[in-house]
């Protein structure tokens, strides 16, 4: 019987884990490796608080005094071999989702050293350290499809983004991408710590002023998204809010040529 | 000298009843009176900070700023974090049920420094009112409760200050605490008595009294610092002078993390008081139970930069706080594990405070599910600074720390009083207190995980519906602390006679007239070796026959 | 009634004489020491971070003079030393040797700080010049306000052990012993605040 509940629940938290779905649309290229993880954490997780909801709830049941008893439960002080089973049973899996999450942490480039702009086109001082985070590594797969990450610069400030793209010398309020193409943004802040967040990308990375942070990430998914500030910075924080537009690429194209020329005229 | 005027050092008294309300609001040495100080001040203070949670959620019920003005509702959130952390939470799981339950537990008379500690709990109020005023005079702080530089230096001066003076004021207060717990626990021990038989809320505190010492300076520290570079202009945080905002994160975390744990130790002590007595079982796995307290102490002082994934943090650091922070859930699973073991084949009554605590330990457990998942970096990359992570620590101190603080109070409101509370309005208050919590909290977590961050005044409507449920949850939770408002006054006066030992427990506060005299027992102090000695015959218990004899003089009732 | 003889009379401890309540508030004392070094290691961790991650540029380098500091060192050193001549004159019971001492371990103190405050006078950077002045003045400035305070503590001790009903005899040295306590860890601090600061 209690095996029986257990193989329930563990399948149970599975099929939880694979058909629930809390998250939005993923549209970049690690969002589906998050998504992965995502859903082992939730089946562990609901395995977990199933499990002991389930225990707390019989034994409240099980083992309340009914109306006319007195007198004690029974005199169970400890059980040594339970209490390894129940420090190693948890230390197996914590070590199991350690280790998981160090592979997906890998698979979205978070080990590899931070780089960016590496075809030269940043005049950065040599002493300035450029700080990231996941994503600020090169995605290994995207890295495949395109050579050439399209680099962006972007400056947060309150209460706005700017995104700046040094090659067409581009100046938006809004991100434009095209799908399939690595972007290699190098953020500044020009006053408090913001935090650039992409829902639908499952990234985020503080901005923070006086030390440029890097992201790197490919979307994948056309459509319109919302970049919204992650770190509380003034008064108006909730309305810090812009939108990436990730296009196909010819799209994207006529876009850039689009801007690029105005801007270049006007110069 | 105060000890001489206070009206309880009046031992000559034949009967040894401290008289008159009076003394709750003197410098009063008597650890009994300072622990209902702190808990009826922190509970002042909670109503304070209530009242302001209603405010941001009838805010947030719209996605548009509509309620509040933007900058006050910064400040309304900035003050709703500080007064329940620094005022409500820790005050009570830490002064209240630490000052009041531990000279019984080491079977002393007071804690080892009475002055310190009414000086200890005499800060708090100043610091409240002036946390408080500032938000009528000058305005509150806006920066949040970590008061992140450069957010804290550009904002409002004054506002900004004040808070930092309140806060280095709590912090004293809690080392000074700390100090005395630590003293009391190891030093007033009385003989007889060996550490591995205290009751496990003396391990509990001893382990957050660590925490205190050793943690809350270095917040002392960092806040100097950054009020020195709000008045005289230094750069330590101030990008644009040269400084680093980050070095603050870590200062602030290094203390900020183990304040989690100060908040939350104490209530896994409480609670393993609590479930003994009514299930009439042993506490389960005592030794395993003290040795995860200390594990947890040593792993929480070196997780802080968990909460710093996306400051750019570099990549060994995140692995190696990921892992840290990842391997706490290993002794705090032990607890709960041995805290489900204690409920099995016991006689359970289903009593308020069993609710309570039983409430805690699911909250707690879906807590510290999100916790490890929030430990994983790339989890914690999308959700961090989102409505998730509020989910997430409100049940953690919401769903665990108050759901304890709750069942604490009624476990040991006889004690504390002599009268019982009523059960029926107990047990209606955790029927609301669950409902409203979950409601409130659970939903949030699906509006992090899908693009709504925290601290905002306005959102994407999308999740107008899901906030206005939040909302409905938040409501009856504030209608909650109606009927246990009621409870405890009413039964104050209208009560039932509670008598010594209304739960027959056997941990030493029981072991006295209710509400114990001046100096705790009329005789010596009991010698209780197995505090959790429940389920034995009479002959085993550890508390001495002759100890017993003396201990029914006072029952006249 | 009888008589209550409480097992612990801790909340008397003005009134009690017993040795007991003495070891209890030196064990304060040692802990409130603990917490005040992590506020200094707060301080110190903070200035080894900016230093690595924040490197001033070169033309703001300064080379902090040594000489004063390592007379300072040697000034604190002494006096520690000093302290100790005078709790050990209390423990035979000389009640004038002790105050001697009490005397010059106060004034050394007092030279340390008017070494200090030249030095401070000197230097070429203000508080506010950048990331290492602000560090710098923060934290000999604590370590500073830690001397005065220990100064006046001797002060205190030595009033008391002066006057013939005083508080400090050979059976009540708890002032003394705390104030003792107290200064060596000021002391040991500045040590490892001169390594740091100066050295490194």
């Amino acid at each position: 019987m209690t095996i029986l509940l257990c193989i329930a629940l563990v399948l149970g938290g599975t099929w939880v884990g694979q058909h629930v779905n809390l998250l939005p649309i993923s549209a970049s290229s690690n969002a589906p490796v998050y998504d992965e993880l995502f859903r082992v954490l939730l089946s562990i997780g609901t395995i977990l608080f199933v499990g002991m909801l389930g225990l707390v709830i019989y034994s409240l049941i099980k083992f309340r005094r009914r109306p006319g008893q007195t007198g004690d439960g029974l005199a169970i002080e400890g059980n040594l071999p339970l209490e390894i089973f129940w420090t190693a049973v948890p230390a197996i899996v914590i070590l199991f989702v350690g280790l998981y999450s160090y592979d997906i942490y890998d698979r979205m480039g978070g080990m590899q050293p931070l780089q960016h702009g590496e075809h030269g086109h940043q005049k950065m001082s040599t002493n300035q350290r450029i700080w990231g985070g996941i994503g600020s590594g090169t995605v290994s797969q995207a890295e495949s499809k395109s050579n050439n990450p399209l680099p962006v610069e972007v400056t947060a400030m309150q209460f706005a983004f700017l995104f700046h793209y040094p090659k067409g010398n581009i100046i938006s309020g809004e991100l434009h991408v095209p799908t399939g193409q690595q972007v290699s943004m190098k953020m500044e802040s020009k006053d408090v710590i913001h935090a650039f967040w992409v829902p639908e990308f499952r990234l985020k990375q503080d901005i923070i002023p006086g030390q440029p942070t890097v992201l790197n990430f490919t979307p994948t998914k056309p459509g319109r998204y919302p970049i919204v500030c992650a770190e509380l910075c003034g008064p108006y924080h909730g309305g810090m809010r812009s939108a990436v537009v990730v296009e196909e690429p010819a799209e994207y194209e006529s876009w850039y040529s689009k801007n690029s020329k105005e801007i270049i005229s006007e110069a | 000298m105060t000890f001489a005027n206070s009206p309880q050092a009046n031992q000559v008294s034949p009967s040894l009843q401290p008289k008159g309300w009076l003394r709750y609001l003197s410098f009063s040495l008597d650890h009994k009176v300072i622990g209902l100080q702190y808990l009826v001040c922190g509970f002042l203070f909670y109503l304070i900070g209530g009242a302001l949670a209603s405010a941001i959620r009838i805010e947030l019920s719209s996605p548009i700023s509509d309620f509040l003005a933007r900058d006050v509702y910064n400040q309304v959130l900035t003050l709703h974090g500080t007064i329940m952390i620094f005022l409500w939470i820790v005050p009570v799981v830490n002064g209240a049920f630490g000052n009041y339950l531990i000279p019984f537990y080491v079977g002393a008379r007071d804690m080892a420094f009475p002055r310190l500690n009414a000086v200890a709990f005499w800060l708090i109020p100043p610091a409240g009112l002036m946390l408080i005023s500032s938000y009528f005079i000058t305005g509150a702080a806006e920066s949040g409760w970590t008061a992140y530089p450069p957010l804290s230096i550009t904002t409002p001066a004054a506002g900004q200050i004040i808070w930092i003076l309140s806060v280095l004021l709590l912090g004293g207060s809690s080392i000074f605490g700390g100090i005395n717990f630590i003293a009391t626990i190891l030093k007033l021990r009385r003989p007889g008595l060996k550490l591995m038989q205290l009751p496990m809320y003396c391990w509990a505190m001893l382990g957050t009294s660590i925490l205190v010492v050793l943690s809350t300076p270095v917040l002392a520290g960092t806040l100097i610092l950054l009020s020195f570079d709000i008045v005289a202009h230094t750069g330590f945080f101030n990008p644009t002078l040269g400084g680093n905002v980050i070095v603050y994160q870590h200062l602030f975390w290094f203390y900020s993390h183990p304040a989690v744990y100060i908040m939350v130790l104490p209530a896994f002590g409480l609670v393993s008081e609590i479930l003994p007595v009514h299930c009439r079982k042993p506490l389960f796995g005592y030794a395993t139970m003290v040795y995860s307290i200390m594990a947890i102490v040593v792993l929480g002082l070196m997780v802080w930069a968990h909460h710093m994934f996306t400051s750019g943090t570099p990549p060994w650091m995140r692995l190696f706080f990921t892992i840290a922070t990842s391997f706490i859930a290993v002794p705090t699973g032990i607890k709960f594990f041995n805290w489900v073991a204690t409920l099995w084949g016991g006689r359970i009554s289903l009593n308020s405070a069993v609710l309570f605590s039983c409430g805690f330990i699911v909250n707690f457990v879906l807590g510290g599910i999100t916790g490890v998942a929030l430990a994983q970096v790339p989890f914690d990359v999308h959700v961090h600074d989102t409505y998730f992570v509020v989910a997430h620590f409100h049940y953690i101190v919401y769903g665990g720390s108050v759901f304890v603080i709750f069942s604490s109070i009624y476990h040991w409101y006889p004690k504390f009083t002599g009268k019982m509370l009523n059960e029926h309005l107990g047990r209606f208050h955790f029927v609301l207190t669950f409902i409203g919590f979950n409601l409130c909290f659970a939903p949030q977590h699906w509006l992090g995980l899908n693009g709504m961050p925290r601290r905002v005044a306005e959102y994407d409507p999308q999740f107008a519906f899901v906030n206005q449920l939040s909302s409905v949850g938040a409501l009856i939770m504030a209608i909650s602390t109606l009927p246990f408002l009621w409870n405890v006054i009413q039964s104050a006066f209208n009560g039932d006679v509670a008598g010594d030992n209304p739960w027959q427990g056997l941990t030493p506060e029981w072991l006295t007239s209710s509400p114990p005299p001046v100096e705790n027992w009329q005789g010596e102090a009991p010698l209780v070796t197995e505090p959790y000695g429940y389920g034995i015959t009479n002959e085993e218990l550890a508390v001495e026959p002759s100890i017993n004899d003396d201990i029914q003089i006072p029952q006249d009732k | 009634m009888t008589t209550i003889t409480p097992l612990d009379e801790t909340n008397k401890v003005q009134v009690s004489k017993d040795q007991e309540h003495e070891d209890h508030r030196l064990f304060g004392l040692v802990a409130f020491l603990v917490a005040d070094g992590m506020t200094f290691a707060g301080f110190f961790a903070a200035y080894l971070t900016f230093k690595s991650v924040n490197p001033l540029l070169p033309d703001a380098v300064y080379e902090l003079e040594l000489p004063l500091p390592t007379l300072n060192t040697v000034l604190l050193l002494v006096s520690s030393a000093t302290f100790h001549r005078a709790s050990k004159a209390l423990k035979i019971s000389d009640s004038k040797e002790c105050q001697r001492w009490l005397m010059i371990t106060a004034g050394l103190g007092l030279a340390f700080l008017i070494s200090q405050m030249f030095e401070y006078f000197t230097l070429p950077f203000g508080l506010t010049d950048n990331l290492y002045a602000s560090t710098f003045y923060a934290l000999t400035g604590f370590h500073g306000l830690h001397v005065t305070l220990g100064a006046f503590m001797i002060l205190i001790v030595w009033w008391q052990a002066r006057s013939p009903g005083g508080r400090i005899t050979s059976e009540n040295q708890f002032p003394l012993e705390a104030a003792e306590l107290y200064w060596h860890f000021v002391d040991g601090i500045w040590v490892i605040l001169f390594i740091i600061l100066y050295l490194l």
